[in-house]
């Protein structure tokens, strides 16, 4: 008997990794817990152990190929002795293996499909534009390096954040270039650094503090709102709070209910913050720098599934984007979409899909910051279009889009040919299960679904 | 303390290794996109739950970390369920909406399962203060990971458990790293056990690698909380062979480290005890050792044969 290692999914988020090293060679014999290699994943470099006992018949990647998809098989081991046997068996394997290989190929091929990165006129029209495209984990890593390389007083905390290089990577490499005392490691106490931070920012530092992941966040509630927030208010005006608290937001990929959630709504509706959710690493990088450098407490929410996503940026150390300014991403005619972070990118499908099946030509305004909300935007969009969706992750209750709709009732009311749609993650908490997971969320079908009813399409 | 019986160590010895060998299973499972999101593997702890399983009423509440594959087994719950909701599906404790980190079950007084550091400690108090409430004997063991131990609300919880004398066991389970970062990094001051002290509440410290030591230390806590003296801490000093989730390639420790811990490792512990005092022969074992594996190979057959849940179950369990 003959068994194929497949490349295997180290990451919640891992569809294809590097083969950096092979630690047997053919001809090696291997049992159950034995390393066989080193994959680089989307986060790390793992190594890998072995699950079955054999004899390493074949490997069947070199050393540094790249992008091998996870299940496809990189070895094959088995009893030497059954060699010829064994050769069958891996061609007729082979084949069903090919077939998963399609349709996990096919799976990638969608899910790379839901990030198209057509860039911006803007993006386009700005001279400093790098020919390098980056990841947005390195526009943000960049941005922060920058601005602590420019203010001494930026430093930056969180969990893991240092010696581990971070949960997610994006602090990669500042605590080698600032050392341990601007890029701290703490300890599990979201309540307690937070409140730290807020002191530290009271008194002048400008903190920024990562959120492991935003969920975390909801430990240490009461210090963003109660102190961060309010205490320029309640001090009539003495005491600011100039911290950034960032970190992933949103569903992440099946990590369920505690882990798996969106807190833009909820942020963007305290006076005192700012909340800003950038969509690609072109605007991250440029919304990061204006938090960065602004007096007032500001959430940045990011998002897990697009740190991976590559783009040009502004390598302009000074370039940024203002707080409270919408980016209208494409420019159209017949109906408005507003989104923000990563919905800008399904609603960007969706709008090719509605020029290609129904002819309709959709604008998309991604709002980049959602408080200060920039309404003239939205609102200057409306009496062009006459119709409006708002699409987002969040919850249906009480969330973005239903701001706007408020507001757009009330400011452009005759300029509206239907009722303004939302399109949000279903009013649940979020499910484990992969297939209840894609209900959840807002898919490409559901805008294009409320773009029709807008549109009074059929 | 009642002496150990031949029945006792082979009960330890099953459950350890069916355990380990769930968890290697799950492991694979995960590398073939069975399994997703995040994955915390109980190998190299088992003698933690097992020894705490020796002496626990079944009527006893339990409440753990996100690391609970390991917990659920020992609960004596179904390794097919349990690995039914690691795969998502309906057959799972959970029916496929709560995974690996996030799995009850009410019947079997077992509270989960919590993703969120340190929230099931005033969790677990609160289910022992029902205990009392309901004038039942009974007591919550409520385990927390070293990294917890930084985290306010467990501080709030033991002030609450000492004040009103709840009967609440906290196992914290060292072992030795919060995620990447080594207790020494993260707790001001090595004794976590010594962390109720300003409470009131006796604490100790126990090598978790060695189920008869676990044991003893259980039953003592567990008397002095069913005897309605309050609280008790037992840190429990342990270790994991892997990574802290799958995708943690653990890079903050060296090899030379985990290798030395595998030298202690508790599953091989508790079969040279059997060994020596002649309570299995080496047949005997292998006969255990090949039915485990054939009860896991089973559980993962049944876990990616068992159907997705229903779409509808999306809108379902919301409210009662």
């Amino acid at each position: 008997m003959s068994t194929e290692i497949l490349m295997p999914a180290l990451s919640p988020t891992m569809t294809e990794g590097n083969l950096s090293k092979w630690l047997i060679k053919k001809g090696d014999t291997v049992k159950a817990g034995d390393l066989i290699a080193e994959i680089e994943t989307d986060k790390a470099t793992m190594e890998v152990e072995a699950v079955d006992e054999g004899v390493v018949l074949d490997l069947l990647f070199k050393e540094g190929e790249v992008n091998i998809p996870v299940n496809k098989a990189i070895a094959i081991i088995g009893d030497p002795n059954e060699k010829v046997e064994v050769k069958k068996e891996v061609i007729i394997e082979k084949v069903i293996e090919e077939k998963k290989i399609e349709k996990i190929e096919k799976k990638i091929e969608t899910k790379k499909d839901d990030i198209i990165v057509t860039q911006s006129p803007k993006i386009e029209e700005d001279s400093n534009l790098s020919s390098k495209e980056i990841t947005m984990r390195q526009a943000l890593r960049d941005t922060m390096a920058e601005e602590m390389r420019k203010d001494n007083k930026v430093f930056i905390l969180g969990e893991e954040v240092a010696e581990y290089q971070g949960a997610y990577k994006v602090t990669q490499g500042l605590l080698e270039e600032f050392g341990k005392e601007r890029v701290l490691d703490t300890p599990i106490s979201e309540h307690g650094f937070t409140g730290l931070a807020v002191g530290a920012a009271f008194k002048g530092l400008k903190p920024i503090l990562e959120f492991m992941t935003f969920n975390f966040s909801m430990q240490a509630i009461d210090q963003i709102i109660n102190s961060a927030a309010k205490t320029l208010y309640m001090s009539g005006g003495q005491i600011n709070c100039p911290i950034v608290f960032r970190g992933p937001n949103g569903a992440a990929s099946q990590v369920a209910a505690q882990h798996s959630q969106d807190f833009s709504s909820w942020y963007s509706q305290v006076p005192g913050l700012k909340v800003i959710a950038p969509s690609t690493p072109y605007n991250a990088k440029g919304l990061l720098r204006s938090a960065i450098s602004d007096p007032n407490p500001v959430i940045f929410l990011e998002n897990e599934i697009l740190y991976g996503l590559k783009g040009s940026v502004n390598n302009d150390v000074n370039f940024s984007i203002p707080i409270g300014k919408a980016n209208i991403e494409k420019e159209g005619k017949d109906l408005t979409i507003v989104t923000y972070s990563i919905m800008l990118q399904k609603s960007k499908e969706a709008a090719l899909r509605l020029k290609d099946e129904y002819n309709l030509d959709a604008e998309i305004i991604d709002l980049q910051t959602l408080r200060p909300l920039d309404t003239e935007t939205v609102i200057n969009s409306v009496k062009k279009t006459n119709r409006l969706i708002t699409v987002e992750e969040s919850w249906p209750f009480g969330s973005v889009g239903s701001e706007i709709t408020n507001i757009v009732q009330r400011d452009a009311f005759d300029y509206l040919d239907s009722p303004v749609l939302k399109v949000n993650s279903a009013d649940v908490p979020m499910p484990y299960s992969q297939s209840l997971e894609k209900l959840y969320l807002p898919q490409v079908d559901d805008i294009i679904d409320a773009a029709k009813k807008v549109s009074y399409i059929k | 303390m009642k002496k150990l019986k031949k029945a006792d160590y082979i009960k330890m010895y099953s459950y350890m290794l069916k355990i380990r060998r769930f968890e290697e299973r799950a492991a694979q499972l995960y590398g073939m996109g069975k399994i997703g999101g995040f994955c915390h593997l109980y190998i190299g702890q088992e003698a933690v739950v097992v020894g705490i399983l020796m002496t626990i009423d079944k009527n006893d509440s339990v409440v753990t970390t996100y690391r609970d594959h390991g917990h659920m087994i020992a609960r004596g719950l179904d390794p097919k369920r349990i690995m039914a909701e690691l795969t998502g599906r309906a057959d799972g404790y959970s029916a496929g909406k709560g995974g690996s980190m996030h799995m009850f079950s009410k019947e079997n007084n077992f509270y989960g399962g919590h993703g969120i550091v340190g929230a099931q400690v005033p969790i677990g108090t609160g289910i022992a203060f029902t205990h009392k409430y309901n004038k039942q004997k009974n007591i919550c063991r409520t385990y927390i990971g070293d990294g917890a131990m930084n985290n306010g609300q467990v501080f709030e919880a033991f002030n609450l458990a000492a004040l009103w004398k709840l009967p609440v066991l906290y196992i914290i389970e060292n072992n030795k790293y919060g995620m990447g970062t080594s207790v020494d990094r993260a707790a001001a001051g090595p004794d976590l056990y010594k962390r109720g002290e300003a409470f009131g509440i006796p604490g100790e410290k126990v090598d978790g690698m060695n189920v008869f030591k676990v044991i003893e230390a259980a039953d003592r806590a567990g008397k002095y909380v069913r005897e309605g003296n309050g609280p008790y801490i037992i840190e429990v000093q342990t270790y994991r062979y892997r990574g802290h989730s799958m995708s943690d390639p653990a890079k903050y420790r060296t090899k030379e480290e985990l290798e030395n811990y595998k030298e202690t490792d508790p599953i091989e512990i508790v079969k040279s005890e059997m060994l020596k005092k002649k309570f299995a022969t080496e047949k005997e074992i292998q006969k255990i050792n090949i039915e485990t594996l054939e009860e896991i190979k089973n559980a993962a057959e049944f876990a990616t044969n068992s159907s997705f849940p229903k779409d509808s179950e999306l809108y379902t369990d919301v409210y009662l």
